[in-house]
């Protein structure tokens, strides 16, 4: 073995040919380690170009970002603060110090619940809360100290300029020191306080749905329309990432001839099925049960119907008007759908046999002939069993959630030749989206997609995790500072509204509705 | 030091060569791909340090340096291996990468990632394993046998 270093003595000046050779032995090694790797990113760059030339998917992230808040400052009356409107509240930038004492507490004992720091970063919206109205004591009283809590802090904060709490929401919105009405109520007044405030001049962020009769809701669209207000409808995801991609993705014939939508609701909690708990300083003494019925039909005082009045046809519009809306309008917001032209549901309450009036099961499918396509609700209050959007075409199908991933079909006509050379694999996504993710992201890592899609990965804006509500809010608060009209205004939620009615009038009769386009009826 | 016979030095040849290619791959596969953060790795950290690794994926700057030095120290300990330069070195920094990695993702009972192992794994998994193969090569030099370090041979050296 050691003849030839023998030669030359042990290390020798003069390399032999026989060190030469082993020297360089393991060269073709990397070299073929280097070929792998270059393949691997040809086979990406292929994918890459099909998707940012040929499909011209463009590779900037979403735009969904806003300017600055506008330097005006805007007076806005709260009228309803129980979960949402507290929630609504936060995202204005204004919470109770209770909530900040066990953001900090869970703060304390978790480093990964950021509640407090997200809160405390979130920008400022140059707004007041001037006037609140809940007809329930203990939240109209938690109203005041929550908008008077301007510096976000916790107990013992220094609580200024408590505004005036209004037993009557007329008289809020009367206000002179109200520009603007946020209205977190159950659904049964969502119709006659926001034409109440349209006519006042008071511009109106409503929550969904729209409306909870059919007949309120023309009414209300003309309330709007004259009084030139400024109205959002409570649909965040409007401001929701993915969802604007998806737009794009289908802009760009994607999929190809799109016939079928999948939207869904999968809950299995008892507070997801709207059972909430009950206050215990609850009771007719502290409630203005009165008010609280309005146009409902008359019911003795009741704290399950106060409190969880989506579980009755009385004051709710079941799971039509409350989650369905949002599948809808998500769907609506990246396909433009309109009011489909019929509608068939079918279910029952199959689970929460607790009294309720409204199904924890709902099936709906709606026709969208001049599309040539079909839209399916499915719902279920009681698994949990996550099934997303999806949207099928020919030549693809899009799953969307806070990420949104594309497969190709494997009998597409317009990617056969792509499948044929192997650029693209059936079944395999071509196509992947996440916030805060730069660049186009056809070939993202099974891995990087199994994190994004639980949730590692979210909405982020500039690298930080947004509250899509705060940015749903703002929008609306530049519209009236700017005299421009927000996302989910009264047209689209007019749409809204008469798609979800289609579906509640459908399932309470037991036969499909129509919508008459040319008189704007839903026939039954 | 004992003289490794043949067939022993051509056993831990293969061995470096197959720490080096896994090693030089990972890293060419992340500095060609200009998209490549291990932050999505590191938010996924579980364990005793886990709050180490997710500060360092929340922070900007310190998220840049980590991704540099994975991909290029992923690509150079890769390259040391096989080619059979500065190997050792080349194993004592794979060593402390190896370290990393099994302290951010450690396989102890009970504890569970969003991405499913392949396999089944109790405290050793193929990390660790690859960290001792290293500690091996680091004390079995083999490059002056087969690599490049051949050429760069003082005069009082002869390993064969």
């Amino acid at each position: 073995m050691n003849e030839e270093n023998k030669g030359k003595g042990s290390g020798g000046k003069k390399i032999s040919r026989r060190d030469a050779l082993k020297g360089l032995a393991t060269v073709p090694v990397a070299g073929a380690v280097a070929y792998g790797a270059i393949r691997k990113s040809h086979y990406e760059h292929k994918i890459n170009r099909l998707i940012s030339e040929e499909l011209s998917m463009s590779p900037a992230e979403a735009d969904y970002t806003l300017p600055p808040p506008g330097t005006r400052e805007i007076r806005i009356g709260i009228i309803g603060f129980g979960i949402r409107g507290k929630q609504l509240a936060q995202a204005l930038g204004f919470v109770h110090p209770s909530l900040i004492d066990d953001w900090r507490a869970a703060a304390a004992t978790d480093e990964n619940d950021t509640r407090y720091s997200d809160f405390k970063e979130q920008q400022a919206l140059n707004v007041r809360i001037t006037a609140v109205c809940d007809i329930f004591d203990t939240y109209g009283e938690m109203a005041r100290v929550t908008a008077g809590n301007l510096n976000r802090e916790g107990t013992g904060a220094k609580i200024a300029d408590m505004p005036r709490r209004y037993p009557d929401y007329r008289d809020l919105i009367a206000s002179p020191d109200v520009d603007a009405v946020i209205i977190a109520t159950p659904d049964h007044w969502h119709g006659p306080m926001t034409i109440e405030a349209a006519r006042a001049g008071k511009h109106v962020y409503c929550e969904k749905p729209l409306t909870w009769t059919v007949g309120e809701t023309y009414e209300l669209r003309k309330a709007v329309r004259e009084s030139g207000i400024v109205f959002q409808l409570g649909h965040q995801g409007r401001q929701t990432s993915s969802y604007i991609k998806a737009r794009e993705a289908l802009q760009k014939n994607m999929l190809g001839k799109v016939t079928l939508v999948e939207v869904t609701t999968n809950r299995n909690d008892p507070n997801g099925a709207w059972v909430y708990p009950i206050h215990e300083d609850a009771s007719p003494d502290t409630i203005d049960w009165k008010q609280f019925i309005g146009q409902a039909p008359w019911h003795d005082f009741s704290l399950e119907r106060f409190f969880r009045w989506r579980c009755w046809w009385d004051y709710s519009t079941g799971l039509s008007g409350d989650l369905l809306t949002h599948e809808y309008d998500a769907i609506n917001q990246i396909m433009q759908l309109g009011i489909p032209h019929s509608a068939i549901s079918t279910g029952g309450i199959y689970y929460f046999n607790d009294g309720r009036t409204v199904p924890d099961v709902l099936t709906t499918v709606f026709e969208f002939p001049d599309r040539n396509m079909s839209l399916l609700y499915s719902a279920t209050l009681a698994s949990q069993m996550s099934r997303g959007k999806r949207i099928m075409g020919h030549d693809g199908y899009m799953e969307i959630g806070d990420t949104i991933t594309i497969y190709p079909d494997a009998m597409s006509t317009r990617y056969a030749e792509r499948i044929a050379e192997k650029v693209i694999e059936p079944g395999k996504p071509f196509y992947s989206y996440f916030p805060g993710k730069k660049g186009v992201d056809a070939v993202s890592s099974a891995t990087e997609r199994y994190f994004a899609e639980r949730g590692l990965l979210y909405t982020y804006l500039g690298g930080k995790r947004i509250d899509t509500t705060h940015l749903h809010l703002r929008e609306w608060l530049e519209a009236i500072r700017n005299g421009t009209q927000p996302g989910c205004d009264i047209d689209q939620g007019f749409q809204e509204a008469m798609t979800a009615h289609m579906g509640t009038l459908s399932y309470k009769h037991h036969k499909k509705v129509f919508w008459d386009e040319e008189n704007e009826k839903i026939i039954v | 030091m004992k003289h490794l016979t043949d067939k022993q030095a051509i056993w831990l040849v293969l061995l470096r060569l197959a720490i080096g290619w896994h090693f030089l791959y990972e890293g060419l596969v992340k500095v060609i791909d200009s998209n490549w953060s291990a932050r999505v790795y590191l938010l996924d950290s579980r364990g005793p340090f886990s709050g180490l690794f997710h500060s360092m994926a929340s922070n900007e700057r310190i998220l840049s340096v980590t991704d540099f030095l994975n991909e290029w120290g992923l690509l150079l300990i890769g390259l040391g291996l096989i080619l059979g330069i500065l190997s050792r070195w080349a194993s004592y920094a794979g060593m402390l990468m190896l370290l990393f990695y099994y302290l951010s993702h450690p396989p102890f009972p009970g504890i569970t990632y969003s991405m499913p192992a392949e396999g089944n794994y109790f405290i050793i998994d193929k990390v660790a394993i690859e960290f001792f193969a290293l500690g091996v090569l680091a004390l079995f030099p083999t490059e002056h046998r087969a690599g490049l370090a051949r050429f760069f041979r003082r005069k009082d050296q002869n390993f064969e």
